[in-house]
């Protein structure tokens, strides 16, 4: 394959925080996770980045992107609900960094 | 062609009785004049807009019943989707080649997943269909990712507290199924009447299957 690839660098299991970053332009993490913190569930594909993409660029090089998994209790005080409630989302590589 | 309300339903987003409008122009008036424009510029071709028209006449929710039915019904098939959704789908005629990246999501007494994008729309549009105005809906989209427990009881949908509730935001690049559980009492039932238990809404998670009572032989 000749175009770049970025290999994933995050193990299942491994627990991060999602960059609390503004962010100028279209990006793919909302804003209610960002500064929260969650574990990786699995590495899920490695694509094109669409806040390259958007602008008409050609995305590369791909991004790892990960299913991140929140606690539900953690993200949203006052919860109503177990506290085995969790919420997935998909998140690109350079949006995460290690927690601890 | 008219630009008269055709489709008799009051949903909402304009007043019953007008034409979607786009700055005061019904959209026809808009639609053809700049097909018109580009067909005229060598930009698209009638028969590219034949083409897609078709091709997203193809994406309905039946395609979604089809393959769930058939994940109910085989095991095999159903290991095959978990591997690699697009190739199984294939199995059953559907070219997603196209496609974004597809998950299944399996629902079970132990958990239970429900879709959103908080950012769009996203959904598995080729075997849902365009997705439905509540889904697109900021009332939805706010609502279930806080209070998703909240959300499902509009839909009349109680998820016992032992049962791990699992919201997916589909953020980015892949699309989730949800596969509702299969209804007790349909053993030996055929592929085509187990697709008809699967209602739109429950590929989306917010509701269960039908109720094999409601669905004649």
């Amino acid at each position: 394959m000749s175009e770049s690839t970025r290999l994933p660098i995050y193990r299942p299991g491994t627990r991060v925080r999602i960059r609390a970053e503004a962010h100028p332009g279209h990006h793919r993490t909302p804003l209610y996770l960002k500064g929260q913190r969650g574990v990786v569930v699995r590495h899920l594909i490695t694509d094109r980045n669409p806040e390259t993409l958007a602008y008409g660029q050609d995305g590369l090089p791909r991004v790892p992107i990960y299913q991140v998994r929140f606690v539900q209790a953690e993200l949203w005080p006052g919860y109503r609900g177990p506290r085995h409630d969790v919420l997935d989302a998909d998140i690109l590589e350079h949006w995460l960094e290690r927690a601890d | 062609m008219s630009d008269q309300h055709e489709h008799g339903h009051g949903h909402p987003g304009h007043p019953e009785g007008q034409p979607h409008r786009l700055y005061g122009v019904p959209f026809e008036v808009v639609e053809t004049a700049m097909r018109e424009l580009l067909e005229a510029r060598g930009l698209v071709s009638e028969a590219e807009v034949t083409a897609a028209v078709a091709e997203q006449e193809r994406r309905r929710p039946e395609n979604g019943a089809r393959f769930i039915a058939r994940f109910w019904s085989d095991p095999a098939f159903a290991e095959r989707a978990r591997r690699d959704f697009k190739a199984a789908a294939a199995e059953l005629g559907f070219d997603l080649t196209i496609a974004p990246n597809l998950q299944v999501l399996e629902n079970t007494d132990r958990v239970h997943h429900v879709t959103v994008c908080t950012l769009c729309s996203c959904s598995p549009q080729a075997l849902i269909g365009p997705p439905p105005a509540w889904y697109k809906g900021t009332t939805y989209r706010k609502r279930v990712v806080r209070d998703p427990r909240g959300a499902l009881a509009t839909w009349g949908t109680h998820i016992p507290d032992s049962t791990e509730l699992r919201v997916v935001d589909t953020t980015t690049e892949t699309r989730y199924l949800v596969i509702p559980q299969r209804p007790a009492g349909t053993e030996g039932w055929s592929e085509e009447r187990l697709a008809r238990l699967v209602t739109m809404d429950s590929m989306f998670g917010v509701e269960p299957a039908r109720d094999p009572a409601t669905v004649s032989g």
